[in-house]
Formats: C-alpha cells, sequence, structure tokens
C-alpha cells in the first residue's frame, strides 16, 4: 500500500511561488494604501491592479490572450499564498475578476471576452455587482428589476441595492426580468452588464457599518443597453448567475492564502502582546483553522480537476471562510486591548469587512439551508 | 499535489467499513462494556487480519511497515463502528516498542492481532488493562512491563475499562520513551474520533428524516438542520487536517487534528443528543455508545489545551 495522497507541489508550481515572491518583494507599496472605501482608497488601487497587470500578475488563472498566465488551480492558489503573505493591497477588481470573468469564460461570447477582459485585468474598468433588490435579498429570484425590449437592445428600469463597489466603480452586472410573465420567478430572467456613469443611472452610495460607502443603491430609469452586453440567453439569467454563485462561493472568492496570511499575523500580535492566556486557545483555533481551510481547499480543487462539480459543498466553504475571518478578528481586537475599538488599523478595518461575511454572497443561514438539503438530504420545509 | 486518498485506500475504508457492519459492532461493545471480552478478542483478530494494526509495524516485525496515512483510513472506521478496545494503545505500543529486541519479542503477535497492548496514560490508567495482554508503563527511567492490571475503574464511555498498572516490571528500553509513540496515538485518537463523528451525524440525519412532530419530519425544521448542517462542516473540515497530519507526521499538525477531530465530533455529540432528545440520553439506545466515547476521547492522548499548546508551539 503505497500512499499517493501527496501535499508537494509541482517544482513548476514552486518555481512559480518563488517568481511571485520576488515580484511581491520588490513592488507591494511599503505603506498600507488609504481604505479601498474612499475615493482616494480606490483611485490608489486600482492603480496597484494596474502595476500587477503590467506584468501579467493580475488574473493569472486567466487565458493569456486576456492578460492572464493560464495559470492551473494549484499555481493560482499558490499565486494567493504569496500575495497575502507579503502584505499586498486588496484587489479591487475582484468583484469583476471572480465573478463576472468565470461567467463570461463559460456563456460569453468571443467578442464580449475580447472587449471586457483585458480592461477589467488592468483596473481600467472596475465593476460593481447588481444582485439584490429591496425586496428580493435572499430570495434573489423573487426581483423586479426590468429589462424591457428595445431596437438593438434592452431598456433597464428598477432598483439594485447593496451593490458592492458601486460607488466609485465603472460598469455593472447583474440580472434582470425580462419575461415578467414566465411561469416560474426564476424563468424569464436575463444577465446583462451595463454602465453606471450614463444617463438614467442615480447612484446613491450607502455607507457601511463604519460610514464608509462600501456599497451603492442604484436607481435605474430605462437605461440603454445594447444586445452585445446581454451575457447568454435572454431568460436564461437564473442559470448563468447560480455558476457565478458556486463560484463566488467555492474556490475562487476567499482563498486560504489570505486566512493564513491573516492566522500568522495574529499570532505575531499575541506574540507581541505578551502571550496573554486568555487568547491561548482562540490563536491556536486560527492557527489550526488557516490550516484545515487550505488543506479542504487542497482536497476539493483535486477532486474538481477529476471532473467533480463543486455544486453545494462550496456552501461549506463559504459558512466557514465567513465565520472563521469574523472570529480571527474579534480575537485580534481583544488582544489589542482598549486600541481594539479604534477605527483606524487594519485590525479595525479587517473586522467591519469580516462582519459583512456571513451576509453576502447568499447569507450562511441559505448556505446551512443548501448543505442541510443537498448535502445531507434533508426534507425541504419553511425557511 | 494530490490531496485525496487514492482508489486502493478508498477501498481499503469500504472493505473495513462492510466488515464492521457485518460484525454488529454494538453488541460487541456492550459485552466488551461488561467485561466479557469473547466477542471483542474475535473482531480484533479480523481487524488485525485486514492489516490494520501491521499499519504501525516496520516490515522487518512482520508488519505493513509504518503507513500513517492508511492507519488513519483504518481508525476512522474503527471509530464509525464504536470498536473497543485498545486500539490506539495498540498502535502506541508498536512505536514505542521501537526496534530492536523488544520488537523482535513483542511486535509480530502484535501485528498479528495476538497481542492486545495497552500503555499508561500520564494519569496511571491504561485502557482496558483486563482485556489487554501487554501492559506498558512509560517512565522517566525507561519502559517498562508492567506484572498486570489492576481493579477496573468506570468511564463515562462504559467500553472504555481504565485499569492502574502494577508498579515495577521488567525494564524494556531504558531512558525517555519513543515521542514519537504520542504522535502516532494523538494521529490514530484523531482518526477515531473523526469517524465516531460520522457515525454521530449519519444516525442523527436517518432520526430527524423518520422522527415527525407537528405532523412532518423534524429534520424539515431549520433549527434542525442548521445544526446538522454545523456538524458536517466541523466534521469535513477536520477531515484534511487528519491526513495533512498522515502524510507530515509533524507534532504541530497531528495536534491540530487531534484537538480539531475531537472538538467536532464532540459538538457533533451535543447535537446528536439534542436532536434525539429524551431517547438519546438512555443508556438503552445504540446512539449512547458514540455519544459517550466522543466525550472520553476528547481528553485522551492530549486534552484540547495540550493539543492547542503544541499548535502555538509548532507555529514558532
Amino acid at each position: 500500500m503505497t500512499a499517493t495522497v501527496d501535499l508537494t507541489h509541482a517544482p513548476a508550481d514552486e518555481e512559480f511561488r518563488a517568481e511571485a515572491r520576488a515580484w511581491l518583494a520588490a513592488h507591494v507599496p511599503r505603506t498600507p494604501l488609504p481604505s479601498l472605501e474612499t475615493a482616494e482608497g480606490f483611485a490608489a488601487h486600482r492603480a496597484w491592479e494596474a502595476e500587477l497587470a503590467a506584468d501579467r500578475w493580475s488574473v493569472v488563472s486567466w487565458p493569456e490572450e486576456y492578460g492572464g498566465r493560464a495559470a492551473g488551480l494549484f499555481r493560482w492558489l499558490v499565486f494567493e499564498e504569496e500575495y497575502w503573505a507579503a502584505g499586498a493591497p486588496g484587489r479591487v477588481g475582484q468583484n469583476g475578476i471572480s465573478l463576472l470573468a468565470p461567467t463570461l469564460l463559460d456563456h460569453g461570447t468571443e467578442e464580449q471576452r475580447a472587449r471586457v477582459l483585458p480592461p477589467m485585468a488592468s483596473g481600467e474598468v472596475v465593476w460593481a455587482q447588481a444582485w439584490s433588490e429591496p425586496e428580493a435579498g435572499s430570495d434573489l429570484a423573487s426581483l423586479t428589476s426590468r429589462a424591457v425590449r428595445t431596437d438593438g437592445g434592452w431598456l433597464l428600469s428598477g432598483q439594485k441595492t447593496w451593490s458592492s463597489r458601486a460607488a466609485f466603480a465603472d460598469r455593472a452586472f447583474g440580472l434582470f426580468r425580462s419575461d415578467p410573465g414566465a411561469p416560474r420567478p426564476h424563468q424569464g430572467l436575463t444577465y446583462l452588464m451595463f454602465d453606471l456613469r450614463v444617463p438614467g443611472v442615480t447612484v446613491r452610495p450607502i455607507g457601511r457599518l463604519d460610514g464608509k460607502p462600501a456599497f451603492a443603491e442604484l436607481f435605474l430609469d430605462e437605461v440603454f443597453v445594447p444586445d452585445e452586453d446581454v451575457i447568454g440567453e435572454p431568460g436564461q439569467g437564473w442559470r448563468i448567475a447560480m455558476s457565478t454563485a458556486g463560484n463566488e462561493r467555492g474556490l475562487t472568492l476567499r482563498s486560504p492564502g489570505r486566512f493564513l496570511a491573516s492566522a500568522a499575523r495574529l499570532l505575531e500580535l499575541w506574540q507581541a502582546q505578551g502571550r496573554p492566556e486568555h487568547a491561548r486557545a482562540r490563536v491556536a483555533d486560527a492557527l489550526a483553522g488557516a490550516r484545515a481551510y487550505q488543506l479542504f481547499t487542497y482536497a476539493a480543487a483535486a477532486r474538481f480537476l477529476d471532473g467533480a462539480s463543486l455544486g453545494p459543498e462550496s456552501s461549506m466553504n463559504k459558512l466557514f471562510w465567513s465565520e472563521y475571518d469574523l472570529a480571527l478578528h474579534e480575537t485580534a481586537l481583544d488582544l489589542l486591548g482598549g486600541e481594539g475599538e479604534w477605527a483606524d488599523t487594519a485590525w479595525a478595518q479587517g473586522y467591519v469587512f469580516s462582519l459583512a461575511g456571513p451576509i453576502y454572497a447568499g447569507t450562511n443561514e441559505i448556505q446551512r439551508d443548501i448543505v442541510a438539503e443537498r448535502l445531507l438530504g434533508l426534507p425541504k420545509g419553511r425557511r | 499535489m494530490r490531496f485525496l486518498l487514492d482508489a486502493e485506500q478508498r477501498a481499503f475504508a469500504d472493505s473495513l467499513h462492510a466488515m464492521l457492519t457485518a460484525a454488529d459492532t454494538p453488541t460487541v461493545v456492550r459485552d466488551w462494556s461488561r467485561g466479557d471480552h469473547a466477542s471483542g478478542r474475535a473482531l480484533w483478530r479480523r481487524i488485525a487480519a485486514a492489516g490494520v494494526f501491521g499499519l504501525a509495524v516496520p516490515e522487518e516485525y512482520e508488519g505493513l511497515g509504518q503507513h500513517p496515512v492508511e492507519l488513519a483510513v483504518a481508525f476512522v472506521e474503527l471509530g464509525r463502528h464504536a470498536v473497543p478496545g485498545p486500539l490506539v494503545e495498540t498502535v502506541a505500543a508498536a512505536v514505542l516498542l521501537g526496534e530492536d529486541r523488544p520488537a523482535k519479542r513483542f511486535l509480530p503477535q502484535l501485528a498479528a492481532g495476538e497481542t492486545l497492548a495497552t500503555v499508561a496514560a500520564p494519569t496511571g490508567y491504561a485502557l482496558d488493562g483486563d482485556a489487554a495482554t501487554l501492559h506498558l508503563a512509560p517512565t522517566g527511567e525507561g519502559l517498562l512491563l508492567s506484572p498486570g492490571p489492576g481493579p477496573v475503574r468506570p468511564c463515562l464511555d462504559p467500553a472504555r475499562r481504565l485499569t492502574p498498572l502494577a508498579p515495577g516490571g521488567e525494564l524494556l528500553t531504558p531512558g525517555p520513551p519513543h515521542a514519537d509513540a504520542v504522535t502516532w496515538a494523538r494521529l490514530a485518537t484523531a482518526a477515531q474520533a473523526l469517524g465516531v463523528g460520522l457515525a454521530l451525524l449519519d444516525r442523527t440525519v436517518a432520526y430527524v428524516g423518520q422522527r415527525t412532530q407537528f405532523g412532518v419530519p423534524i429534520g424539515s425544521f431549520q433549527t434542525v438542520k442548521h445544526r446538522l448542517a454545523d456538524a458536517k462542516i466541523a466534521l469535513e473540515f477536520a477531515r484534511p487536517l487528519l491526513f495533512g497530519a498522515a502524510i507530515s507526521l509533524h507534532p504541530a499538525d497531528v495536534a491540530a487534528a487531534k484537538l480539531t477531530a475531537c472538538e467536532a465530533a464532540y459538538a457533533t455529540a451535543r447535537t446528536a443528543l439534542q436532536l434525539h432528545g429524551a431517547i438519546g440520553y438512555t443508556a438503552e439506545y445504540d446512539l449512547s455508545l458514540w455519544l459517550t466515547k466522543a466525550r472520553a476521547l476528547r481528553t485522551a492522548w492530549g486534552t484540547p489545551g495540550e493539543c492547542r499548546d503544541a499548535v502555538l508551539e509548532g507555529a514558532g
């Protein structure tokens, strides 16, 4: 019985790691950029995306023709480990890169990919998401914003909300009801891309818990969208979007590298504070949790490369990282003692961000329903 | 990089699962809890014949060579079926006996399932000393072959029969005992705990699917679903730590796996008890065989606190 289960990266992937590490060491800003949720910080993060893209580090997993390096899943995981360990800035392009791009690669046209992906990779166009509406949150399929057919395209009307990045972003993507007469709510939805800075669109930034405009409401009044900005077939938007949601919850939204780096910083903080006994257990749990998430992801990636669909398994992923991230930041603030309430520390900023994790990308309650019904086979019931 | 069990390893798990299912382990556990070891010894020989103990024994002593990944695979199944006996202790004994003369003298019988070995814990008590045929006591002066067990002390898990070991005895190896033995024992305990947790989850999912209240299966209630979803997640994130630790055998990795698997199994036990309600709180109902073991394994071969210390130590 020879153990073929193997945790060693391929030599070529380790060379890639060394190359990424060297580039990051030479380029990561020495002082942290201003908050991504401010106009100044948004611009600085956009410039960082351009710097990454100039040496083809912004979208390593994409095909080379769109600015990537055609890195496989493990190489992408390696890149993420190096990226976050280097203390590199948050990714302002993440919505587009990890949600819209996979959808375009799977369902878009060649023309759309060639037009949309390169400026996304360089940060020239930053994307916001437009899913939720005031009356359609967890029950997203009940959304009522409309797409009405017109010459050469569609007219979008209605209201979207909790639109991440929309306060400063250039364009957005989301679902609109194109066939109000469809028999079921999941039918008759169309996936569209649209400009945020055109007549008919009103963007009203919303202050998150700390007041920073991390998201926005969008009011749309007969906004014209040409046919070339419809993704997939009209009416098929739900199916296409769910493949995006699977990506979001699955491997690509929160890579293990982020949490390995956070856990290492938490350990440093605990040591710097004199290893207080009250936090010993939580720091140890953070270290074990980051490793568990990394190894879980390696196993999931291996299954994925074997042809398995991640499907409902990605709900476990989302539940784990969102609760892990919040617990880790709570521990850090406790370790900071009286300084834990200061808003201008990296830990406090991370804490505010982590509070949203259990809510966005499908609330953790919805994810638990998915785990219970689709992985454990429990009967459906009232929500 | 391929962090997945291969087909042979999965087949090994499946064959153990089938063998243990057919063996009616709940009856064996209840016999064992009464001090009647006949059915347990018969099962022990079949587990040995499947090669399980040989996975901790070098080939030169008639084992299969040391294969921690396969050992972890096997112990998940042993835990899933609540198999009684000094399973982990026999693995620890195999490592403690190490090389040379003691190894030559004891390991072949141990790999063959003719020997049930136990090892005194720091409490002075050894698991199932009344059933074991080889009693080892790691002490400051070296590894002692104890003359035998004292009276059984009841354990929260009735299938775990703790006995003190008589002092003195033959000095098998001088010097401090093999630290690797604790690493292997923790790894096996982590695997056993994961199996216990998986069994508790399976049984509870089945129960809430057929137990009806207010006219519907209680498993359709969101509160019930969410508790089980949390148990599933805790167990599924312990699994990769277990196999990662089996590959590295680094003490910090093994401690993290032991900590996480035991916490997940215990949390699952609490959920299983709560969702079964009063029937789960009875000794008669078989769920109790796993409920009580989840509690006992949490502190066996390293408390959560000791494992956390090892995790922190390994991180620098």
